[in-house]
């Protein structure tokens, strides 16, 4: 379980990015973190593993603190914090099984990660999850000759290793053309109850959040302004969020014909 | 005439700028009176001047032919200068790596250790390597460990600042991602760092064994071992042909070293 | 066929594959890299003896040189302003004389035999250090800023020619062809067409190479060409270390600021 309360995130003396954040997730619900650039959401994702030190407040994962943590007890904490991002992050010039295995790194000591000679359980655990979404024929391939869709699965794998509490996506999909950003919407939404874990994605594209997640949180301006279910995020929420900001293009144009008879009724 | 009519007009503009007229005359003005001192006031006693051509194309008459007296003696000391920029290309990454480690903003431990490693660079890059040889020698005595040492001095400020370089412009997404698996610093820069900076790092080590190659032909005439040790000889005992010997053995050297540099970079690179 | 689950259940190994794939080559180059490596360090001769002295003597050295000593700066004010006249002299010279050199090394608007001489003068003034061209120079015309100033032209030569030349042969061709049209002689093309193109270059090359001579003008005192090398060199061979190390840093700090003015000079430019 992951519990938020009262998140704040200050930037020098600027206005806040984050004001009193508070959010609650549990079990293995998927939820969906929307927002127009800048309204908090890769901030607020960052301050749960600590990339971005938050200014004030708590983050508990599994009634764990995790914002007192320090050094190793940190690196601890953040084993059991998987993050997938945007531009995938992956070592380029490494092989994809190398990607991977760079996920256990919280686990192995300085020489099995420098030798690569790590523990027999991980390389089959990597090889089951490979397989799982496809990329296992890939492993002694270089990471950047593969496409961007099997690019962000080597994303997603690395993140599973760490067999993680909680799933971190920060706009896992923005690099990647549209039939393939559905692709791994279905797998994120799929491993997440296939492993119970609750999985956290940042999206602008509010059509794949409704499609894909059980839950949609809304920010504005550093503010949560909708927590609710998919079915009830309708036009209002939406101005709501994006009113009087330059929303993504595909965040209205791409909304499935359904739905776009059903606002028009 | 539509042309004409427009680039005049450009000239115009030009003109009529004053600020940057009086600039490029200020410039000239100035470029031309240090000229002036320059030319009058060195301590050069101008009929020698004059007869310059005779004096060089004298010598270059009493180096002909050149002789192959010798010839095995200076293959010897072209392999002992190959052997001295190699070494000290060798050691000097064990050396340059750590400088260039604490000298990048993204790596460096504490800020203490950024201006150390600064102030290594510049210290190293500032001094020449004959002057750095010239040191040595004093210390150690004429010989060819002189000569490592210097080109390794001298060395570590050229890998040193451009690694340093190279791990400042990595990618920072990769640091970021080990980070969040909960990495240790260590591993960060060994999965995120290193990987990253390989392409450089070859580059500029054989860049530099390039020109260590031509360095070390002139550590000899302060007496740091290699080509340069009979070079100077060979001027002292007035063996003009040997000379121009050495200075075609020294350009085929040179030659081969930059051969064997543009086909390590296709291989390797 | 095997059933799908029991490949997950039998244990894959998975190894890092290899630099460079094949296994002899690799082994190859690790042995011939260890043989050349103790051959090299077999060969050279080292006088351990004198080496031994090397610690005591380091800190004679240093402990002479320490506090520098600045006392006699006339000396080392002429000896820098003789370095200041070397480069300013060799810029000057080496620069226009770089220019012929250019075109003469420029593949697309040098006949071939001119072109091989051009580029065998490129050639061999880079292939010389300045300090063994300075050495000879020495030898025809004696000691002196004359040799250094000779040197550096040679050096300049080498480097201005050598860029300019490649800067020649990426020059837009399309003007060359408008001035060839128009009926333009040789000449002409050259000073319509192509140098206005390689001018702007010209003018940032020249600042550097100001400042690379006034680094190499330090340098070639040392064997007699003139200038602070000179100098130091002298104090140093009269083991006036206190006054050596004055000269050395103040040549660290001439060399940075000219670094630093030379670049700013050539950001302006831009």
């Amino acid at each position: 379980m992951l519990e938020i309360t009262n998140l704040v995130k200050r930037y020098g003396h600027d206005e806040a990015v984050l004001k009193e954040l508070d959010l609650k997730v549990e079990g293995n619900s998927v939820v969906a973190i929307v927002g127009a650039s800048g309204a908090g959401k890769s901030t607020m994702l960052r301050c749960i593993n600590r990339l971005v030190e938050p200014t004030s407040g708590s983050i508990k994962l599994n009634g764990h603190e995790l914002l007192r943590l320090r050094g190793a007890q940190l690196r601890r904490a953040r084993r059991k914090i998987g993050m997938v991002f945007q531009g995938f992050n992956l070592l380029d010039r490494l092989t994809v099984m190398e990607n991977v295995l760079a996920g256990r790194l919280g686990y192995v000591n300085l020489y099995q990660a420098i030798s690569r000679r790590y523990p027999q359980a991980d390389i089959e655990r990597a090889f089951v999850l490979m397989e799982r979404v496809g990329i296992a024929h890939y492993a002694n391939k270089r990471a950047d000759e593969l496409s961007g869709g099997e690019r962000q699965r080597v994303g997603v794998v690395r993140a599973l290793m760490q067999e993680p509490d909680v799933l971190l996506a920060d706009e896992p999909t923005a690099s990647l053309d549209p039939r393939t950003s559905e692709q791994i919407m279905v797998l994120l939404q799929s491993l997440a109850s296939e492993l119970s874990l609750p999985v956290l994605i940042n999206i602008h594209n509010v059509a794949q959040a409704k499609t894909y997640t059980e839950r949609i949180v809304g920010l504005r301006h550093g503010k949560m302004i909708f927590d609710g279910l998919p079915a009830d995020f309708n036009k209002d929420a939406l101005d709501a969020i994006y009113g009087g900001i330059d929303a993504p293009d595909d965040a209205i144009t791409d909304t499935p014909a359904e739905e776009h008879a059903h606002d028009a009724s | 005439m539509v042309d004409h009519a427009q680039q005049l007009a450009d000239h115009v503009w030009q003109r009529h700028n004053p600020k940057q007229r009086l600039i490029r005359f200020a410039v000239l003005l100035a470029t031309a009176m240090l000229v002036f001192w320059a030319v009058r006031d060195i301590d050069i006693f101008w009929p020698w001047v004059w007869d310059a051509p005779n004096q060089i194309t004298g010598l270059g008459a009493r180096m002909w032919p050149p002789s192959g007296e010798g010839l095995n003696n200076i293959i010897g000391a072209l392999i002992e200068t190959v052997h001295i920029a190699t070494l000290a290309t060798f050691l000097t990454i064990f050396l340059a790596l750590p400088v260039a480690y604490i000298a990048a903003q993204n790596t460096t431990p504490n800020r203490a250790c950024l201006w150390l490693g600064r102030f290594i660079l510049v210290a190293s890059r500032s001094v020449n390597t004959i002057i750095w040889a010239l040191l040595f020698v004093a210390i150690f005595g004429p010989g060819v460990l002189a000569g490592i040492l210097a080109i390794i001095f001298r060395s570590i400020g050229f890998i040193g600042k451009l690694m340093g370089e190279a791990i400042e412009e990595i990618d920072r997404r990769p640091v970021e991602a080990m980070e969040a698996t909960g990495a240790s610093k260590a591993k960060v820069i060994a999965y995120a760092v290193v990987p990253q900076v390989m392409p450089a790092f070859f580059a500029i080590v054989i860049l530099r064994w390039d020109i260590n190659i031509r360095e070390s032909t002139v550590l000899g005439l302060v007496g740091a071992g290699g080509i340069g040790v009979i070079l100077q000889g060979s001027i002292d005992t007035f063996a003009w042909q040997t000379v121009a010997t050495i200075l075609i053995a020294i350009i085929v050297l040179v030659l081969i070293g930059e051969a064997v540099t543009s086909l390590l970079r296709s291989k390797v690179l | 066929m095997t059933p799908p689950d029991a490949q997950s259940s039998t244990p894959r190994t998975w190894k890092k594959p290899p630099f460079i794939a094949n296994p002899l080559l690799r082994y190859g180059l690790i042995i011939v890299g260890v043989v050349y490596l103790v051959w090299a360090f077999g060969s050279l001769p080292f006088n351990w003896a004198r080496i031994a002295e090397g610690l005591p003597r380091a800190g004679r050295i240093f402990g002479g040189g320490f506090p520098p000593n600045l006392e006699r700066y006339e000396l080392l004010i002429t000896g820098f302003k003789e370095s200041f006249q070397i480069a300013i002299m060799a810029t000057l010279v080496g620069v226009l004389l770089s220019i012929p050199f250019a075109v003469m090394a420029a593949r697309n608007i040098a006949p071939m035999p001119i072109y091989i001489i051009g580029r065998a003068v490129i050639i061999i003034s880079r292939s010389f250090h300045p300090v063994i061209v300075a050495i000879l120079f020495v030898a025809a015309v004696g000691f002196g800023p004359l040799a250094g100033i000779l040197t550096l032209i040679l050096y300049s030569i080498g480097f201005v020619g050598k860029l300019l030349a490649e800067e020649i042969e990426e020059i837009d061709w399309g003007q060359v062809e408008a001035m060839k049209a128009a009926g333009a002689g040789y000449g002409a093309i050259l000073f319509y067409a192509v140098f206005p193109q390689i001018l702007p270059r010209q003018v940032g090359l020249s600042m550097y190479q100001l400042d690379s001579n006034l680094r190499a003008s330090a340098v070639v005192g040392i064997v007699g060409a003139g200038g602070i090398g000179s100098t130091l060199m002298n104090a140093f061979g009269r083991y006036d270390y206190d006054f050596a190390f004055a000269i050395l840093l103040v040549i660290i700090a001439v060399i940075l600021l000219s670094e630093g003015i030379s670049g700013w000079v050539r950001k302006k430019i831009w």
